[in-house]
């Protein structure tokens, strides 16, 4: 009795602490003077780390664009890597600010899981490559094949979806990182290798003999990417969300990293304006000063920039633009308007 | 003052006996700790109950009834992407439980011949399986299970299958068998089989009695052997082969049918018992050192062969040292199994993180984590000690 | 009758030993060829030795690749080791500063007196150099993470196989003084103290070690009150350290087990109460036998700490990874980066292991 009693006073203690809560993670990062960002442990092209062991690559540019944004220096970032299983609970639990780091857009994770995505950074698709040899066409022709799948992800769930649905049958080696699946691809321990397209193409870039296999037209499932905060803070999902906008709508209006400081200065265009802060007060709004477009563009650029900088054309990875070309030049990619 | 212990207690309790006196002490020490023990998990539960709940996540093991959604591919008990993750859970356990016992066989009979070859005379068998031992015992066991993984990769590629009799098949998608299928009168077989097993006991115990009595022994191995074999074999013929095996056959793309053993299973099992004998080795060798040489010295003189010295005579007094360490390399074994995530052996860990990262139910999932490898650790220790006092030799 | 023997030993001269039993080929024979068997076990292995070695020279050494820029340059069939040049820093200090590697390096060299004054007796200032010996975590904690005039590095930094000693080294040290508690815990005649050190030494050692870590990296969030965040290394040295103290209590228990009743009765004896007794007599003999598995326990602990990686920490396992995603190396140095960290792992752990079988010899002549 008494130590229910007593251990009811510390809980209580403990809720009281609670209740001088946070006020809001704008705030938070201002004080701190640094972001906390989640990343991935490793992904060719979208997070990895250059000779001198900083990260780098294009969910990572992301980070430092909003802490430009927010904080006024890109390299005020604090990198915290995740992996498949430890990035949901790292941001839930308000290690991190938030997690950029190629996560699907999924319902169960908006709602269930209490968190607010952001926006779509990267369109995606589950998709496989195969032998040429094998002589298949199409996906729907694998009946009975073994097929390597990277684990820890929402690529299990499709490939077992898409093989139900089609009604064949399939032998699934899960495998717990790229590379070790890429071995095993290669060493045909399976026939198809399945993850996102953009991991595939990075994949096959790195075959010896990248002629001989072929990557399936099927794209079976929607991979929308995108950063996400916890839900509840509206503010600071606002800002990250127009951090990503800001980025997509700078290529449609042409600022690129080299003019955004001569285009600050004030233009023509009244969009260009409102965006870079020489009209309007939406930086006011956002609860930043009204350069804030101006720093997060500079930072690495816009969208295009970042793209080709990190998986576009002339990277090892050599991804073409796709789905994730501008709304007018034949994508998908589509931001709000800056009004 | 001078008073004996009952007059004290009787005139009454004085405070300062509170920490002079050791009973006293001891209790008021235990009170404390217990005390402070209670107020900690209060303070952690409180926590993590405020703080699920602000970030608004469910609790609780409801989530183990959902369906699950994904494919695994080896499985001891019907399973498909339908069924629920707690089933998942559950072929994940078993999967654990078969390597964990097959690689504490293959460790022990590895770990024996290592521990016995090591004391060998051969200079070359000796010095090779020390540096096999001090290879294997420095490196990471996770390297040590990539390490078998790759080498099972450069075996012959599916359409250049090694077979025998087009019936086993051996390829680095693993090793193909014939599958058995049931029919009508196979428990007859079972029957015998079983029958078999209990008569051999028996005929054993009875050799023994009758061993000491009358110094006669019989050839109890291949009487048993007999037993257990033969007598299957003989119910199969009579009852009209209810068994039969359907070989695989070669299909588009893999081998169709019959059972499939495959190469991730193997690389941990093949980690697991050759770093796992390293130790047991180790621990043989000590062993087999511990016995004073006086009790080889004296079964040569009473004329037995080297190999019955080393059977009947050192290995069961070299046991009894061995066991109680051998326990703990069993336990690390089980333990080591979880590693399985990094080639995609579907464990409990590995089907478990799946599951972790769609449920989101972590503190869940890793309670079960837990509690299994708890239950498992607890039984096997229970068992080697039972065993234990069972060897144990008597002293005079 | 034997009238050669009575000979020879007249003239004081032995014949030679039959020249198969003396030299090269007498050894040879002793051996390697000394009945059907060894003959057999004796070609068997040397065949596998001849299977294994040359392919494994050729690749590792002969036909490998040693200079690049980028995987693409690696042309031959052998192994690719143009990516040490750059990247063997990484692999050691992880993200640390590169103009700060020199703490590193200092930390690591004055960890050898710290051990020696724990492990010898008669050195030179024995008495200072005890305390030097308790002060040395915090030292070089000081040196690691800066503060006190020293830039401050974050644990975050941290990585490679530096992060594999911190883990383990930090992970023994506190470990230590838990381990003496709990295994004297267990022996105590106080049934709520025994019961509740049984409870956590065998709660501990039955279950992996990365379901801990897990708990550290996944859940220790939810048991702590909002706000209050643990860095991340504590948090996975917090779970290390009882992970390592649970072990080190058994090997400490069977220390305690081997002093014979007589010192304890001693002891008591001579009015010692039960710490002093403790302090006094039992310990210091109690540790001395259980050296050799506090090395063994250290050893195993040090190859665990590789487990970090699954967590998402970079030791050196995370650094090969993370060099096997980089564009320009992937595909190239699956197994080379791999088998540098076994190489790594196997130099440092053989040396611990067989500085500790000299030791365990030492001692058992310093004792009796």
């Amino acid at each position: 009795m008494k130590y229910k009693l007593l251990g009811t006073l510390v809980a209580t203690a403990a809720i009281a602490c609670v209740s001088i809560a946070s006020a809001g993670t704008l705030d938070d990062v201002k004080k701190r003077g640094h972001l906390k960002c989640a990343i991935n442990t490793g992904l060719p092209g979208f997070a990895y780390t250059d000779d001198k062991g900083n990260w780098t690559g294009f969910d990572v540019a992301y980070c430092r664009a909003l802490a430009a944004a927010v904080l006024g220096d890109p390299n005020k970032v604090k990198y915290k890597n995740t992996t498949g299983k430890t990035r949901f609970p790292t941001l839930a639990s308000g290690e991190v600010d938030v997690l950029s780091r190629n996560t699907t857009w999924t319902l169960s994770r908006d709602v269930d899981l209490g968190f607010t995505f952001l926006g779509v950074s990267y369109y995606d698709g589950q998709g496989f490559i195969g032998r040429k040899s094998l002589g298949v066409k199409s996906a729907k022709d694998l009946d009975g094949a073994s097929v390597c799948i990277q684990t820890g992800t929402t690529t299990e769930l499709n490939l077992a979806d898409f093989f139900r649905s089609n009604n064949i049958k399939y032998e699934p080696v899960p495998i717990e990182t790229n590379s070790e699946a890429r071995a095993g691809y290669l060493a045909e321990r399976c026939d198809v290798y399945t993850t996102d397209a953009s991991g595939l193409a990075a994949t096959k870039s790195t075959f010896k003999d990248a002629s001989k296999h072929m990557v399936f037209p099927e794209i079976i499932s929607k991979e929308p990417l995108g950063p996400l905060v916890r839900q509840g803070d509206d503010q600071w999902a606002d800002i990250g969300r127009w951090v990503l906008n800001s980025l997509i709508i700078a290529e449609e209006l042409n600022i690129t990293k080299a003019n955004v400081s001569a285009k600050a200065n004030g233009t023509k265009n009244p969009e260009v304006n409102r965006l870079l802060g020489t009209e309007g007060s939406i930086g006011k709004m956002l609860g930043l000063d009204p350069k804030w477009a101006v720093r997060a563009i500079s930072a690495h650029g816009n969208y295009s920039e970042i793209f080709e900088k990190f998986i576009g054309k002339n990277t090892p990875l050599g991804l073409a633009r796709g789905q994730n070309a501008l709304y007018n030049k034949g994508g998908i990619l589509y931001a709000p308007p800056v009004r | 003052m001078a008073r004996n212990g009952e007059q004290t207690q009787n005139t009454g309790f004085k405070l300062v006996n509170l920490w002079t006196d050791e009973r006293y002490r001891g209790l008021i020490f235990q009170f404390a700790l217990v005390l402070a023990l209670f107020i900690f998990i209060a303070f952690i539960v409180s926590n993590t109950i405020q703080n699920l709940k602000t970030a608004g996540l469910a609790s609780g093991y409801s989530f183990i009834f959902d369906t699950a959604s994904f494919d695994i591919n080896q499985r001891l008990i019907e399973y498909s992407s339908t069924s629920t993750y707690g089933r998942a859970i559950i072929v994940g356990g078993l999967n654990t439980i078969v390597v964990a016992v097959l690689g504490i066989f293959a460790s022990t009979i590895i770990g024996f011949f290592a521990g016995i070859l090591r004391l060998s005379n051969n200079f070359l068998i000796s010095r090779l399986v020390t540096v096999y031992v001090e290879f294997i015992r420095n490196v990471p066991v996770l390297l040590q299970i990539i390490f078998w993984w790759v080498i099972l990769l450069a075996l012959p590629k599916v359409r250049q299958s090694l077979s025998i009799g087009d019936s086993i098949f051996l390829n680095n998608r693993g090793v193909r068998l014939p599958s058995p299928i049931f029919e009508d009168g196979s428990l007859f077989v079972l029957a015998a089989f079983v029958l078999g097993i209990v008569l051999s006991l028996f005929i054993r115990r009875w050799s023994l009695k009758r061993q000491e009595v009358t110094g006669q022994t019989l050839p109890i191995g291949i009487i048993s052997i007999a037993l257990i074999a033969v007598l299957p074999v003989l119910v199969y013929i009579i009852a009209g082969q209810p068994i039969e095996f359907q070989a695989p056959l070669r299909g588009k793309f893999n081998l169709r049918g019959g059972l499939n053993i495959t190469p991730e299973f193997v690389a941990l099992w093949l980690a697991l018992s050759t770093y796992t004998a390293a130790f047991i080795s180790e621990i043989v060798r000590s062993g087999i050192l511990s016995v004073s040489s006086g009790q080889k010295e004296a079964a040569r003189a009473l004329g037995l062969k080297q190999n019955i010295t080393m059977r009947k005579i050192v290995l069961p007094q070299a046991l009894r040292v061995i066991i109680p360490p051998l326990t703990s390399q069993y336990l690390n074994l089980t333990k080591n199994s979880s590693l399985a995530v990094a080639i995609g052996y579907q464990d409990i860990v590995s089907i478990g993180d799946t599951v972790l990262n769609q449920s989101g139910q972590a503190l869940e999932m890793i309670s079960i984590f837990m509690a299994f490898y708890l239950t498992l650790s607890l039984a096997m220790s229970a068992f080697m000690n039972w065993y234990n006092e069972k060897i144990k030799l008597v002293e005079r | 009758m034997n009238t050669t023997d009575i000979n020879y030993s007249k003239t004081g001269k032995s014949r030679p030993p039959p020249a198969n039993t003396v030299g090269l080929i007498g050894w040879v024979r002793t051996n390697l060829f000394n009945g059907l068997l060894n003959t057999c076990l004796t070609f068997i292995s040397c065949y596998l030795l001849w299977l294994i070695i040359p392919p494994l020279l050729d690749w590792a050494i002969f036909n490998a690749d040693f200079t690049g820029n980028v995987g693409r340059e690696c042309t031959t069939d052998g192994a690719c080791w143009a990516w040490l040049d750059q990247r063997i820093e990484q692999f050691l200090y992880g993200f640390y500063p590169a103009g700060s590697y020199w703490r590193v390096n200092l930390a690591i060299l004055l960890l050898f007196p710290a051990l020696a004054y724990v492990l010898f007796e008669n050195l030179p200032f024995s008495n200072y150099g005890r305390w030097y010996s308790l002060a040395y975590p915090f030292l070089a904690a000081f040196l690691l993470v800066g503060g006190f005039g020293l830039e401050g590095i974050t644990t975050d930094k941290f990585g490679g196989f530096m992060l594999n000693l911190v883990a383990g080294l930090s992970g023994i040290i506190f470990s230590l003084p838990i381990g003496i508690l709990l295994a004297l815990g267990r022996r105590s005649k106080l049934p709520a103290v025994r019961l509740l050190s049984v409870t956590f030494i065998e709660f501990i050692r039955g279950v992996p070690l990365i379901t801990l870590l897990f708990v550290a990296i996944i859940i220790l969030q939810l048991f702590l009150p909002p706000n209050v965040s643990v860095d991340q290394l504590v948090r996975v040295m917090i779970m290390i350290t009882l992970f390592a103290s649970a072990y080190m209590a058994e090997v400490i228990r069977g220390g305690l087990q081997a002093i014979p009743n007589g010192q304890y009765e001693a002891a008591q004896a001579m009015g010692l109460g039960y710490w002093q007794s403790m302090r006094l007599i039992i310990l210091p003999q109690a540790l001395k036998i259980s050296i050799p598995g506090i090395v063994n326990t250290f050893i195993g602990l040090f190859k665990d700490t590789t487990l970090v990686i699954i967590i998402g920490l970079f030791d050196i396992l995370g650094q090969a990874r993370v060099l096997q995603t980089n564009p320009d190396w992937m595909g190239k140095v699956d197994h080379e980066t791999y088998l540098l960290a076994a190489i790594f792992f196997f130099v440092i752990c053989f040396s611990i292991s067989r500085y500790s079988i000299n030791l365990e010899k030492r001692l058992d002549t310093n004792r009796d």
